[in-house]
């Protein structure tokens, strides 16, 4: 049985427009206007248990609404979607007490306490054994690198050791599906590492499934080897990690170390320049002519090393979402 | 006990609001005017239930109530939802104040006061613990109308007003409904089940309450509780949570 799987998953939200200023404000107060917006169109996602997806998508491409509806905060207008054999909006105990959901942007500790305090009130709402919960928050703390943060009011912690005992509060009851919603979001390098290895070990020692967005494709590349990619609320990809690239970056780099300078209109033959500094030049080319091109520039060029890469994810990933919301115009 | 002047700010403020409806109840009554049967010492019993049950839900109902509407506001309901526990008792149950304990203890020694003499039948222990049932009643209903207004937030967001209102319509329980004239006394009897809530208990604390009253209690609080419960339920399915 997979542990997610939905089909045709859809949400429309109603929701309120308003022109700007006084004016506007008071035609809102007598005559409101609505709009329906499509979050959500027919989305069809499998997601196996153990598997660690990452979910991709521009702000307001319907991740979090996704998201809302896996866990059951949201009612989807149709579609059906079931999680481990639940379906999420029906909040039964039983499935509640197998996923978490982290946002990076909401917390649920208790803000005046320290997060000790939250989580003896999680691990008796989740029913875990006081014992058995300090163990596990000893364990927890221990990888994410937590002392005596757990016992300072939630207030005066920093947001990189919040989200981290935020971290143990959601992960306490040892849920078997994670669902996470930015969850490095503002944190530092080194706090956004920790968070990272952290999570990768919790998904193989206990075989959970996360699903995962982040704008951090750091956070992508480490943990996800599946990626799912979002847009307008459709699904735009649904693959490898790597198969993002070749499917929207069709065309490669190829850095020249050169003897001598050459000039760009000799180097226009071979491709498009992305740069030429001296004796560096840097030739974005499409991937079904590269064999021949690098063919003809060590033959044409006096060549010292060359070197054929992909593009760094973050561009392609920026270009994808940068073409999808200009639609009809070209991007190279 | 940390904010000790707003402890004493809470009682001197409990005092005046008591002091002010027994003036009013003076100013009326001083007059041997005939509250359909109300003697002054009789009135003044509906007054302390009234404080007495304002103070139970200053301490136990209004925080919760509060937090319903910061919780849909920000969005941190998502978590109360996700976590394997009644959503509505953990919201209900959450937090206590201290501010209505002054009027808790305004109201009980206004009941004792009243009902210590010149009454007749006099007021034994037997008929404090009648009381119980019917107080039980009244805080019951208190809470599911509150929580029922308090579930329109999913829908408005902010309703603090709302809450206010009703708080202002439940002052109408002061004083017996039998003050009141017909179509009041319909309107707190069947509509905002008011008498049910102040007058009852008073009358069964005087021993002359009567059975059909009591139980019509029981089934009004029964019926809000239910509905309170459905309407939250229902009202959860419209909950799109704050944006992230």
């Amino acid at each position: 049985m997979p542990a997610i799987r939905t089909q045709g998953l859809t949400k429309t939200y109603r929701v309120a427009d308003k022109k700007p200023g006084f004016v506007g404000t008071v035609k809102h107060f007598i005559k409101r206007r609505h709009r329906e917006i499509q979050a959500v169109k027919a989305v069809d996602l499998t997601i196996e248990p153990g598997e660690v997806v990452g979910f991709l998508g521009p702000n307001g491409a319907g991740k979090t609404t996704t998201l809302k509806m896996l866990t059951g905060l949201v009612h989807p207008t149709a579609g059906a979607v079931s999680v481990l054999g639940h379906e999420p909006f029906k909040r039964k105990a039983e499935l509640l007490k197998q996923i978490t959901l982290v946002m990076g942007n909401k917390q649920q500790m208790i803000w005046d306490l320290p997060p000790m305090d939250s989580l003896h009130v999680n691990a008796a709402v989740y029913g875990i054994e006081e014992k058995e919960a300090m163990r596990r928050v000893e364990v927890f703390a221990e990888l994410l690198g937590l002392d005596e943060e757990l016992t300072q009011p939630v207030r005066k912690l920093s947001l990189g050791q919040r989200m981290k005992c935020e971290l143990v509060a959601a992960l306490l009851h040892h849920p078997k599906v994670l669902f996470l919603d930015e969850p490095t979001l503002g944190l530092d390098l080194n706090a956004q590492t920790a968070v990272r290895s952290f999570l990768k070990q919790y998904n193989e020692e206990q075989q959970a499934s996360i699903l995962l967005t982040s704008h951090y494709m750091a956070d992508i590349t480490a943990l996800c080897p599946r990626v799912v990619v979002i847009h307008e609320g459709a699904l735009l990809y649904d693959g490898s990690l790597e198969g993002v690239v070749q499917r929207f970056a069709p065309l490669r780099e190829v850095k020249l170390d050169l003897a001598a300078p050459v000039e760009d209109a000799v180097l226009n033959r071979f491709g498009e320049i992305e740069a030429n500094e001296g004796r560096v030049a840097r030739l974005l080319v499409q991937r079904e002519a590269l064999t021949d091109a690098v063919g003809r520039v060590l033959a044409e060029l006096d060549v010292e090393d060359l070197t054929v890469t992909d593009p760094p994810i973050e561009d392609v990933i920026a270009r994808l979402f940068d073409s999808g919301n200009n639609k009809g115009e070209t991007t190279p | 006990m940390e904010y000790r002047a707003n402890f004493v700010l809470a009682t001197i403020s409990s005092l005046a609001s008591m002091g002010g409806a027994l003036f009013a109840l003076w100013a009326l009554l001083r007059t041997e005017y005939a509250m359909n049967g109300w003697s002054f010492n009789q009135a003044l019993i509906v007054v302390g239930i009234y404080t007495m049950l304002d103070g139970l839900q200053q301490t136990l109902l209004a925080p919760n109530r509060q937090q319903i509407s910061e919780f849909v506001r920000n969005g941190t309901l998502d978590f109360v939802l996700l976590k394997p526990i009644d959503s509505q008792f953990w919201l209900s149950a959450r937090k206590v104040s201290v501010w209505g304990v002054p009027n808790l203890f305004l109201g009980l020694g206004l009941i004792v006061y009243a009902a210590s003499f010149r009454l007749e039948p006099a007021v034994d222990a037997a008929n404090y613990v009648r009381l119980l049932v019917p107080l039980a009643v009244s805080i019951t209903i208190y809470y599911a109308l509150g929580y029922l207004l308090s579930t329109l937030t999913i829908w408005f967001t902010k309703l603090a007003n709302v809450t206010h209102a009703m708080h202002a319509l439940l002052e109408a329980g002061r004083y017996p409904v039998a003050a009141y004239p017909g179509a009041y006394r319909a309107f707190f009897t069947f509509v905002l089940p008011v008498a049910f809530m102040t007058t009852v208990p008073a009358d069964v604390l005087l021993g002359r309450g009567e059975f059909t009253w009591v139980l019509g209690g029981l089934v009004i609080a029964a019926a809000l509780l239910v509905a309170a419960r459905l309407f939250w339920r229902y009202a959860l399915r419209f909950y799109t949570s704050a944006s992230s």
